[in-house]
């Protein structure tokens, strides 16, 4: 027969128990007693334990002195010398009056109600990339009142920023993006915390900054990072809602979300560097990221929540210029070499390398100086009168903006079938905007035989600074 | 059901409220317990224990609850209840409140307005933890 505990009962449950003080129990560890004791007297379950069947967090247990939070919880063991107890701890307070307000068309909503914004509150989200994206992400989970925002990011605001980036304001270029965000946090919710990472996000500090967080809103701009934060949200099981943005193109998703796949089960492997060009290369509409953003901190919003169905399996896809929203199922691949059944990559790696980054660097430092030269150099060159062709190997809405007196445009991309218009003889200086897409193009020429040919070191861009002040940067 | 406060005892948590503000203040309740009322004799009032947030939070910890059962029982009285202020926010119990509390117990709630004790109210959990009852707030002597 199993032995009778002595359980007592505090002054507040004693109605429900018919006002005894003390209760005698049959069970073998402090769960079966609490259960023994919810089963005798079924209206003080409600009160002692939680929806889910756990106990209520003011709720204290005791075996004699300890609190079982100290010993083994509810396993602890019993026996008919303890005496158990039910001690109250007791919480409570209020929203502010001001809060009331300001979340007051979340609180009468059913789906969010006190609840939810709770749940908000105490929510902690990281926004890697405080740009694009992380602008509209920043500050509509800001003003929903998301109780940490963190955010990595180490730039500084540009001019070439404030067309899309709206968290900046003109009066903020040349100030850190962490800074001026955080700033502007503050002022639109006071109740926010922010957390600034000034870091590039690297496989050396990313689990050690994204393990703080419930979500990751994945806003950043190239390959490698985005890896980084897939194999970390992967490793770490924090969802990860993923954005991404180019022109008028945009997509959205979320990954790692319980068992959804991840993003390299959709992209197994980087492009090729070079193939896919990013934003500051081809230009992207100023309102796109407004649109995925907005979506990315709507599905940000229901995970904290808990409600409705988000993106997980699923790619959202934007063509802006015909405003038309598509949608490709996901699956999870089983052979994904992070999230698949037998994963071979269970620590962070090398990202640069892994997208082909560093390779490139390598080869454009390769090209060696003989065939680089100069803004200067290429002032004096042309003030001696040499006999010189410009070649400008960028877009022609780019030739709109800036030109070097003189040059001749072919982009990059139709060199190869245009390379007759050139002429091996003649002596060469190529340029872009910043110098990477004319080593490109150097590199080509040499390798069809080109031997007079350099690359503009910084491209226009460089010039502009060096030689030419009234010429425009972008 | 009712609850009788002395004017001196209700004071005296008024003040509390006042001296902790911007903080929450809370504390415990003593005294006795017959069908359809409660007669507070005596407060305890409590240091909030939360690190944070105790501009809208408020904590006591079950080693403080212990301490006070023991002091009713010497006093020949009961642990009815409890008080705290809403610093600049209405006498009414929060959602947060009502995830906390515990049945039986009367919640008197004083409202401090920019520093200034404000209306108090008195509630008490339904026992289907559904939302609070308003009790009868009567001041004795």
């Amino acid at each position: 027969m199993m032995t009778k505990v002595r359980v007592e009962i505090p002054t507040a449950l004693r109605a429900f128990a018919g006002n005894q003080d003390t209760v005698e129990l049959a069970g073998e560890t402090v769960g079966e007693l609490l259960r023994e004791l919810a089963a005798a007297y079924p209206q003080m379950k409600k009160h002692v334990f939680d929806d889910q069947g756990k106990l209520r967090n003011f709720v204290n247990v005791y075996v004699n002195d300890d609190d079982i939070k100290h010993l083994d919880k509810e396993l602890t063991r019993v026996g008919a010398k303890d005496v158990i107890s039910i001690i109250p701890s007791v919480a409570g307070g209020a929203l502010t009056q001001q809060q009331i307000q300001r979340y007051s068309r979340h609180l009468i909503m059913p789906e969010v109600a006190m609840e939810g914004q709770q749940k908000l509150r105490h929510a902690r989200v990281l926004v890697v990339g405080a740009g694009g994206l992380g602008s509209p992400v920043l500050s509509y989970l800001a003003a929903a009142g998301v109780g940490t925002l963190g955010i990595v990011d180490f730039d500084t605001v540009d001019f070439t920023n404030l067309q899309r980036q709206i968290i900046y304001s003109t009066g903020d270029v040349g100030r850190p993006k962490l800074e001026a965000a955080a700033d502007r946090i503050r002022a639109m919710n006071p109740d926010v915390r922010v957390e600034t990472h000034e870091d590039r996000l690297t496989s050396e500090n990313a689990l050690s900054i994204l393990k703080n967080y419930d979500v990751v809103v994945d806003g950043t701009d190239n390959y490698p990072t985005r890896y980084l934060v897939n194999d970390a949200c992967v490793m770490l099981g924090i969802p990860n809602v993923y954005g991404s943005i180019f022109r008028f193109d945009g997509q959205a998703s979320v990954f790692c979300q319980e068992d959804g796949p991840c993003y390299r089960c959709v992209y197994p492997e980087p492009p090729p560097p070079g193939l896919v060009p990013s934003c500051a290369e081809g230009g992207v509409l100023g309102v796109l990221p407004g649109i995925i953003g907005t979506i990315q901190a709507t599905e940000a919003v229901k995970i904290i929540l808990g409600k409705g169905t988000t993106l997980a399996g699923r790619l959202l896809i934007l063509d802006a210029m015909k405003m038309h929203f598509r949608e490709l199922k996901l699956k999870k691949d089983p052979s994904c070499p992070v999230c698949g059944e037998h994963p071979t990559i269970t620590e962070l790696i090398d990202y640069e390398q892994f997208c082909g980054i560093r390779g490139e660097e390598m080869e454009a430092r390769d090209l060696g100086k003989e065939w680089e030269i100069s803004p200067r150099a290429l002032q004096e060159k042309i003030r001696a009168g040499d006999d010189l062709v410009i070649l400008d190997v960028r877009n022609p809405e780019e030739a709109q903006i800036s030109r070097i007196q003189g040059s001749i445009l072919i982009p990059l991309g139709e060199l190869p079938e245009r390379v007759a218009e050139l002429n091996t003889a003649d002596q060469m200086v190529v340029h872009c905007r910043m110098g990477g897409r004319s080593a490109k193009a150097v590199e080509f020429l040499r390798s069809v035989g080109f031997k007079k040919v350099k690359n503009l070191v910084g491209g226009i861009n460089a010039w502009a600074e060096e030689v030419d002040k009234t010429m425009a940067r972008y | 059901m009712r609850v009788v406060v002395p004017a001196g005892i209700l004071e005296r948590m008024r003040r509390h409220g006042e001296e902790t503000y911007p903080h929450e203040c809370c504390g415990f309740m003593l005294g006795s317990a017959e069908d359809g009322m409660q007669q507070i004799v005596e407060i305890r009032s409590q240091p909030n224990e939360r690190t944070e947030s105790r501009e809208n939070r408020f904590l006591i910890t079950p080693d403080q609850f212990k301490a006070a059962e023991s002091a009713a029982r010497k006093a020949g009285l009961q642990l009815v209840g409890i008080y705290h202020s809403h610093p600049d926010s209405p006498a009414r119990p929060s959602e947060y409140d009502r995830d906390h509390a515990w049945p039986w117990f009367s919640y008197i709630i004083v409202s401090v307005k920019g520093g200034k004790a404000d209306e108090a109210n008195a509630w008490q959990l339904k026992d289907d933890r559904s939302g609070f009852e308003a009790l009868k707030l009567e001041k004795g002597d």
